[in-house]
């Protein structure tokens, strides 16, 4: 290592202090050790050239590719004039709200920012008070079973939610490449065995033992918003969220007219404040439907990143497609290609003797491993049990 | 060799490497080199980013040590191992010779002889050395937790043995294509880059300096018909790997210029997925190669 000359003093120092608190409040993570690695790092770049310093600050203070933009936007916006900028992005902000087109993500994350506390976000008003107490009879509980999520008032929903936290995913579980001390395993695993042997002067008594390490595989759960869904998504919502802290390596997608991944927000132990995080990450509720484009995208953008390992899918929709099912049959194919087990919940198959009429649900069934209901709580309960079960043989259909 | 002192010194060392790196890049690798952290590459496949790990280890003079990540990569495939058949034998030959101190079989059998080094623990060991290790993506979220230490204080801890520390900090170079997150707690101990697609201008001169062999015109067409590929949608994008596949391709069946016809037939080189290549094929290609054309005149 060289020698650093001494960190700059000054107001280059507190304007980078402010630089990443400001990145702070646009959504980075960064701590206190990072200010101080950034402020180190100003001291082996040339301070004059502009390019150098972004791009090191940037390779310091950014973690993730989408977090980039942000950077860069901040940057180019704080390190003009601090006071300027903070004009500016007001200003911005105020213009965003003057004409409907909305700034792009980023930007508006910044100016956010730049203005410091967060306004207030507007509260749904459509949501269910919180009941406090649900006291059922078993009766209640098993009308509350069956009945469909469609039908069901409020009361009912606040219930309904209730069950669905009680609600548990066990997938089934795959060997991994790792393994684990195990009595009765396969391997002997030499290395415990001659620690062992310490014990007793270098006689080896008895083998230890190993085994696979069993873990369940992703899951990437892909859920329409779109009109028709609105009361279901309501519900399923709270199961997403269930899922999403009951295990690790799970993602979670909302689309209707387009695809938001929602994954870090649902992460949020209080199911309230991860719901308001997902209503501003989501733009399109109960709009319309594009379901081909939508799963084309994952594909695109998504697919490579969270399919591997073995994923399992979940495709939550009812197979109603605004856009007449264009480009679905193809997306749904690569999906099906890419995942281990792609099942298709959909909450119109509890009608018995339902068929595939719509031009979706036609383009859609051929490419699905398993077509399941989702429209009341038995039928939630049923899929958790069939998820903890080795999946059926594939069949081509 | 000593570490270059400014971005552009560094620029200049990966150049002489035969790397074309933007400015942005060669900032984020002096830094790197500068501050003693580990470097954590991401981007799409084919983007150069395991280059920059070989360049450096030949233009500094250290031994390059590769990790190559996959599935279920253990500490006895990425750190070290027991010779468990070599400490059995020491046990026997104890036996023999009689030695009945538990204490002093425990230190002989728990001896750096017994010890099998693999890439991690060579890289702390030993001359100085840069670290690859590469696509992180590819192993599981357990093996990244071993990497945590060794990351953050070039040192391994052996619990028979205990800890190894690096006489001379290896230069880490951590690469990943994205097909998995790799975890906040790696990229904290590291500094991030995003390894993007090259432009045109950088693009030509990183083909100059990897295949020699292709005429000027051929050359800049094959970029500019890459570039216009890259700003269309498809499911996978040629990275520069296949750029300059593509162009050795295209030179060894002595084109001189590209013609729809050709570039049909040699589309395997740079397009890697069926959907892709029959999206291409014909009018698409036709099209590509008109306008690749006309912006190549502009780039001579």
């Amino acid at each position: 290592m060289q020698a650093e000359a001494p960190p700059p003093a000054g107001a280059l120092a507190s304007n980078l202090l402010a630089f990443v608190r400001l990145l702070r409040r646009a959504g980075l993570r960064l701590g206190t050790a990072d200010a101080i690695e950034a402020t180190r790092a100003l001291t082996l770049l040339d301070i004059g050239s502009r390019r150098q310093v972004q791009a090191g600050l940037r390779a310091i203070l950014v973690r993730r590719h989408d977090q980039q933009e942000v950077f860069d936007q901040a940057f180019a916006l704080f390190w003009r004039d601090p006071e300027a900028a903070r004009h500016a992005a007001a200003m911005a902000l105020m213009d965003g709200i003057k004409d409907k087109s909305r700034p792009p993500p980023a930007s508006r994350r910044v100016a956010e920012a730049l203005q410091g506390d967060r306004p207030p976000a507007p509260k749904k008003s459509d949501e269910p008070p919180p009941m406090l107490d649900v006291a059922m009879t078993v009766s209640d509980r098993e009308r509350l079973m069956q009945m469909d999520f469609e039908a069901m008032g409020a009361e009912e929903i606040a219930a309904a939610k209730q069950e669905i936290r009680k609600l548990h995913l066990p997938l089934d579980e795959r060997p991994t490449r790792r393994f684990h001390p195990h009595a009765a395993g396969a391997r002997v695993d030499l290395r415990a065995t001659l620690r062992d042997s310490m014990r007793t002067g270098g006689e080896i008594l008895g083998l230890s033992r190993k085994r696979r390490v069993k873990r369940p595989p992703p899951l990437v759960v892909l859920c329409d918003i779109s009109g028709s869904m609105a009361r279901y998504a309501q519900i399923l919502l709270h199961f997403l969220h269930a899922v999403e802290n009951d295990r690790d390596r799970v993602s979670t997608f909302l689309f209707g007219t387009r695809l938001s991944n929602v994954t870090r927000a649902l992460k949020n132990r209080d199911p309230e404040v991860a719901f308001e995080m997902v209503s501003h990450l989501v733009p399109d509720w109960s709009g319309g439907t594009r379901i081909g484009e939508s799963i084309a995208t994952f594909n695109h953008d998504w697919g490579r990143r969270v399919l591997g390992q073995g994923a399992v899918v979940l495709l939550i929709t009812d197979g109603l497609d605004r856009q007449g099912a264009a480009g679905l049959a193809e997306a749904a194919a690569r999906l099906q290609r890419s995942c281990r087990r792609l099942i298709w919940l959909n909450p119109l198959l509890r009608w018995e003797g339902f068929q595939p009429k719509s031009q979706g649900a036609r383009a859609l069934l051929p490419h699905v491993h398993e077509h399941r209901p989702v429209h009341n709580l038995n039928a939630l309960r049923d899929l958790v049990a069939s998820l903890s079960s080795p999946p059926p043989r594939r069949s081509s259909r | 060799m000593s570490l270059p002192t400014t971005v552009e010194a560094t620029r200049q060392l990966l150049a002489e490497g035969g790397y074309v790196a933007d400015t942005s890049l060669a900032t984020s690798v002096h830094l790197a080199l500068a501050m003693g952290r580990p470097l954590f590459l991401e981007g799409e496949p084919g983007t150069g980013k395991t280059e920059i790990a070989k360049v450096l280890a030949e233009r500094l003079g250290r031994r390059l040590v590769r990790l190559q990540c996959y599935d279920g990569l253990d500490l006895a495939a990425a750190a070290y191992e027991w010779d468990h058949a070599r400490q059995l034998m020491e046990i026997r030959l104890a036996e023999t010779a009689g030695v009945t101190d538990r204490d002093r079989l425990s230190a002989d059998l728990y001896d750096r002889r017994f010890l099998i080094e693999r890439p991690l623990l060579s890289a702390l060991t030993g001359t100085p050395a840069v670290l690859l290790i590469d696509e992180l993506d590819r192993a599981d979220e357990p093996f990244e937790a071993f990497l945590l230490e060794i990351l953050a204080d070039f040192q391994i801890t052996i619990p028979e043995l205990g800890t190894i520390r690096a006489e001379t900090p290896p230069i880490v170079i951590i690469t990943s294509n994205r097909t998995r997150e790799v975890h906040d707690a790696i990229r904290r101990r590291c500094l991030y880059h995003w390894v993007d697609y090259p432009d045109a201008v950088r693009e030509r001169a990183i083909l100059r300096l990897r295949a020699p062999g292709v005429p000027e015109v051929l050359s800049a067409q094959v970029v500019a018909f890459v570039q216009k590929l890259r700003a269309g949608d498809y499911f996978k994008l040629p990275g520069v790997a296949e750029t300059i596949d593509w162009a050795q391709a295209l030179a060894a069946l002595e084109a001189k210029e590209l013609e729809p016809g050709l570039v049909d037939d040699t589309l395997g080189a740079l397009m890697k997925y069926q959907d892709d290549i029959a999206r291409l094929r014909g009018e698409e290609t036709a099209k590509l190669v008109a306008e690749a054309k006309v912006a190549a005149t502009r780039m001579l």
